[in-house]
């Protein structure tokens, strides 16, 4: 260990200090009274630690490969950084209001921040397992915050089942590729498979690992955990959930697929694409005849993960900058769209039914216009930045040679665009029936109108990321 | 000035966002001023594009008025006018000010209303002149939000149904066109109009999951690209969204609808099908001619058993819009401009009707053709107005229906006789459903209790007809202000055409049309 290791592990090392120090500070002194100051204070670390992040350059290693720095790496972690302080700072208010929000809550938000910033940083099998658990252990907690009620366990409960099943997949697939390949390290596998193609026994080692990876994206056939996790956590945690492990879980599955695989694309890309495929389509039917709109919201990011997958399975440095892209867009409408959800309150108690939207455009203009504007987006609809995350992956797809998965995604998105299209019903064309208020903090309400904005405007420059996407997918495809 | 298109494009969006940001307030003023900013921002629009019409030299074949500029993601913000696309700029800019004085008896949330409206004229205005191939789509989907919410906010009973299926069925169609946007945007390099008319896609046959396509790649952006825009024409058989978001939607929603939105569909024959995929266009020609007569003759029985007015304009407008892909698909001088001057005359014609409609349905709220009889004796100077556009409708000779059709037939006739002998059947089907639904809604006695007291065209409404009359007119007694200004641009269209076909494929569809 040197002096130029932790110096690239700095921002890890910092937030996990900083957790460890709030959890004894918080312990010792005021607990539950504490976490507002917590929550608040969580996310400006975040951010300061994203700022710091983002002002990096060059790709460096440490510990002998086992941690790497580059262009990618920065670009997702200051995507997760933002998104994870972003919920917090949005979920803060609803948590309080519902007495759950225990000083735990933003520590181990923290601490899996940490977890998923390992994740995509990993440059060796052990590392990210380390990473990945550390982010899951923290997720299975804060799934079931709410330990009074059922549903919350209960989501805490299969969360943590079958997450723990997928590790037990990912690490009986690293075990084989460790055998086939006889290191852990991403550069040795990378080596192990220069012909093109990987043994027959690491290739079935590679399909362990990607199915665990496919649970932590939640890509079809291994989704069942999500819409359960996400009814059942409390909202503000399903916005977390909906968030920064999606953004990390995605970087974590390009990391390994192009450091440790990259030799042998076109030995994962079909089942990629083919899970891409699935996750799309059943992520469109099966949203259409849920009324909780949690749930609805769970295969609408199932959808969503088949299309930013539709990027990987491309194979190209094209494909990894247009998924980044469409990772990027898709947490900025999912944070302003939980910013709405979690504030939907009838008499003080959460409503999760979509037909209580009812007539809202009547009494909450500004609010329902911020939420079509969102609906829109992610439906795919131009002029909205939904449209050009899948327009990029739609190229990237045709580019790589699968022109049938593009036209399998736009029918799949007309599918979806009809659920969508269904909560503007409701809120414009809906019957007059008992209402549902939207109870917002004045964080909650910024949130929705920024991402409503971003989602709006971003047509004209994208914000600019399309240069650090491009520079962090040239960083990890080589 | 160098960005005249893009102040047209935009200047309704800069009014709808005034609107959205600096009107307050839900009482009576408030909606008066939303009505007169919305006007006054349509006319200003108008006015401004008399300067494109003046400034446009229609000799020049090539696009003028272009303004480029960089983009997202490789794209190109690139806007410009030709002689095919010059007088749908016009068309919608002159439509728009009177859909807004028509809405002036709107009562629920004017303000939003006159929002999406003003939106909806920059998106079409957008599409017209679009000169690459995203910022086309971006205008050409973006339009459906707003009608969406036209139809689902201020429509009438059945709402819900009819916007989804708006919705829904034009963008499962739009979805293929993009895909095959995708594929010309990687083969050719760029997603400009001109990059991309200029090169020439692959045309030789292949066979496809056992099936052999004549035309290869051409063929298959061609019925990607058809796909689209047979949907929003509408085409049989894909017409049947239509019926119903005409009915549903308020008046003026109707008239945005056929007078402007269908044209998009046709334009987009003529901007991408012809120039981009000339071998698949001389593949499909001869399918799509015949699918056109039969929407001509089908459309127009059915509107023989509407019972509701709406309903039967609406199947009038399937029917009308056959006659404009007959026209293009003719692939002849008489054909084009026949298509393009049908489509300019019928967003007039077909626009009034659609009017003509609004003004009994705001005084007795039913579109039952069974509720009226005998109006003429109330209502004399609507008798007159509502008689003149149905005349015009059935292509009578003085209006401007009349030389569409005929144009379409003559180049119909030239491609192939039989397809021309079916369509022209058409022209009389239309004449008895037109004079059928004049006669049951204006002549007999006027016997109905509640129509005694109807009264008749206030002078606002006389006002929104009287430059609609006059446009029918003139361009019926002087059609070549029309078919001089697309007269080159549908020649240079032509000449690339033709000389982008093989000249085996010339001589096998020579023999088999004979």
């Amino acid at each position: 260990m040197s002096s130029v290791d932790i110096q690239t592990v700095l921002p890890e090392i910092l937030l996990s200090v900083y957790a460890m120090i709030a959890l004894l500070g918080a312990v010792y002194t005021g607990k539950d009274a504490l976490a507002k100051t917590i929550t608040w204070i969580t996310a400006g670390v975040m951010v300061a630690i994203a700022i710091m992040i983002a002002g990096g350059s060059g790709a460096t290693s440490a510990f002998n490969g086992m941690f790497l720095d580059d262009a990618y790496a920065r670009f997702a972690k200051v995507a997760i950084l933002l998104a994870a302080a972003a919920v917090l700072v949005v979920g803060e208010a609803t948590m309080a209001r519902r007495g759950i929000l225990k000083f735990e809550y933003p520590i181990l938000v923290a601490l899996g921040t940490v977890g998923m910033m390992m994740m995509v940083s990993a440059g060796n099998l052990m590392s990210l397992y380390m990473g990945l658990e550390l982010q899951s252990l923290s997720l299975y907690v804060v799934a079931s915050l709410n330990r009074d009620s059922v549903k919350s366990t209960e989501a805490g409960m299969k969360y943590f089942v079958l997450g723990a099943l997928s590790s037990g997949l990912l690490l009986y697939g690293s075990s084989l590729v460790y055998g086939y390949a006889g290191t852990t390290d991403f550069a040795g596998i990378l080596a192990a498979a220069n012909d093109g193609h990987v043994g027959l026994g690491m290739l079935i080692g590679l399909v362990f690992v990607a199915t665990g990876l496919a649970f932590k994206v939640s890509a079809v056939p291994f989704h069942m955990w999500t819409p359960d996790v996400y009814e059942g956590a409390p909202t503000p945690v399903t916005a977390f959930f909906a968030t920064a492990p999606k953004m990390a879980a995605m970087g974590l599955f390009a990391r390994v697929m192009f450091d440790a695989f990259g030799n042998a694309i076109s030995d994962w890309s079909q089942i990629i694409a083919l899970m891409a495929v699935l996750s799309m389509f059943l992520g469109a039917f099966a949203a259409i005849g849920q009324t909780n709109i949690k749930r609805l919201m769970a295969y609408s990011s199932i959808a969503h993960m088949g299309f930013a997958l539709m990027g990987l399975a491309a194979g190209t440095e094209f494909g990894v900058q247009m998924m980044l892209q469409y990772m990027a867009v898709y947490v900025a409408m999912n944070v302003g769209t939980f910013a709405f959800i979690m504030s939907m309150e009838r008499d003080g108690r959460p409503v999760t039914d979509i037909s209580a939207l009812n007539q809202l455009a009547s009494t909450e203009k500004a609010k329902a216009l911020a939420m079509l504007v969102l609906m829109f987006s992610l439906a795919g609809v131009p002029p909205m930045l939904g449209f050009f995350a899948k327009y990029g992956v739609l190229i990237a797809a045709v580019n790589a040679g699968m022109t049938w998965l593009a036209v399998a995604a736009v029918i799949a998105s007309v599918i979806g665009a009809f659920y969508y299209l269904r909560i503007v019903y409701f809120m414009y064309f809906g019957d007059e029936v008992e209402g549902v208020e939207i109870n917002m903090s004045p964080a909650a309400w910024a949130a929705l109108m920024a991402s409503a904005v971003i989602v709006m405007v971003g047509f004209v420059n994208f914000f600019g990321i399309e240069g650090a996407a491009q520079a962090a997918a040239a960083a990890l495809v080589k | 000035m160098n960005n005249l298109l893009s102040i047209i494009t935009f200047l309704p969006l800069v009014a709808a966002v005034i609107l959205a940001l600096f009107l307050r307030g839900d009482d009576e003023a408030a909606a008066r001023n939303a009505k007169w900013l919305a006007l006054a921002a349509t006319v200003a629009t108008f006015l401004f594009s008399l300067l494109v019409l003046t400034g446009f030299d229609s000799a020049n074949t090539g696009y003028q008025f272009v303004e480029e500029g960089d983009w997202i993601m490789g794209l190109k913000y690139k806007m410009g006018v030709d002689g095919i696309s010059v007088l749908f700029v016009m068309l919608t800019t002159f439509m728009m000010p009177l859909t807004i004085w028509a809405s002036w008896g709107v009562k629920t949330r004017v303000k939003e209303y006159m929002i999406a409206f003003l939106l909806l004229e920059t998106l079409m205005l957008g599409v017209f002149m679009a000169l690459d191939l995203v910022l086309f789509y971006l205008f050409f989907e973006a339009g459906l939000i707003p009608m969406f919410l036209i139809i689902g906010i201020w429509g009438g009973a059945n709402r819900i149904y009819a916007s989804f299926k708006f919705f829904l069925y034009t963008f499962i169609g739009s979805v293929l066109m993009l895909v095959a946007m995708v594929y010309m945007a990687l083969e050719v390099g760029s997603t400009d109009f001109e990059m991309l008319a200029n090169h020439q896609f692959d045309s030789h046959s292949f066979s496809l999951l056992g099936l052999q396509i004549a035309g290869g790649i051409q063929t298959l952006l061609f019925l990607a690209f058809f796909a689209s825009f047979a949907v929003k024409m509408p085409m049989w058989p894909v017409h049947t969204w239509l019926p119903d978001a005409h009915v549903q939607a308020p008046t003026a929603g109707s008239v945005v609808l056929a007078a402007i939105l269908l044209k998009m569909g046709g334009y987009g024959f003529l901007r991408f099908s012809l120039p981009m995929f000339p071998v698949g266009v001389e593949t499909m020609a001869t399918f799509v001619l015949w699918i056109s007569v039969i929407a001509i003759v089908y459309t127009s029985l059915v509107a023989l058993v509407q019972e509701d007015m709406k309903k039967l304009i609406a199947y009038s407008s399937v029917a009308h819009m056959g006659y404009v892909t007959a026209g293009i698909f003719s692939l002849n001088q008489q054909g084009l401009d026949g298509a393009i001057f049908q489509m300019i005359s019928h967003g007039f014609i077909s626009g009034a009707l659609f009017l003509c409609v609004g003004v009994i349905y705001d005084r007795m709220h039913t579109r039952d053709i069974d509720a009226y009889g005998g109006l003429a004796t109330r209502m004399p100077a609507y008798a007159l107005i509502f008689m003149f556009f149905t005349m015009a409708n059935v292509g009578l000779p003085g209006t401007s229906g009349f030389v569409g059709e005929f144009l379409t037939l003559v180049g119909m006739f030239k491609a192939n006789t039989w397809v021309a002998l079916v369509a022209t059947s058409g022209v009389i089907l239309s004449a008895a459903y037109a004079l059928y639904l004049y006669r049951r809604v204006v002549f007999g006695d006027l016997i109905k209790e509640s129509l005694k007291a109807i009264t008749d065209m206030d002078k606002r409404e006389r006002m929104i007809f009287a430059p609609l009359v006059a446009m029918t007119l003139l361009l019926g007694v002087y059609p070549s202000l029309v078919t001089d200004i697309i007269g080159p641009s549908v020649e240079a269209l032509l000449s690339n055409y033709h000389a982008a076909i093989p000249t085996e494929l010339v001589e096998a569809a020579a023999s088999t049309s004979h």
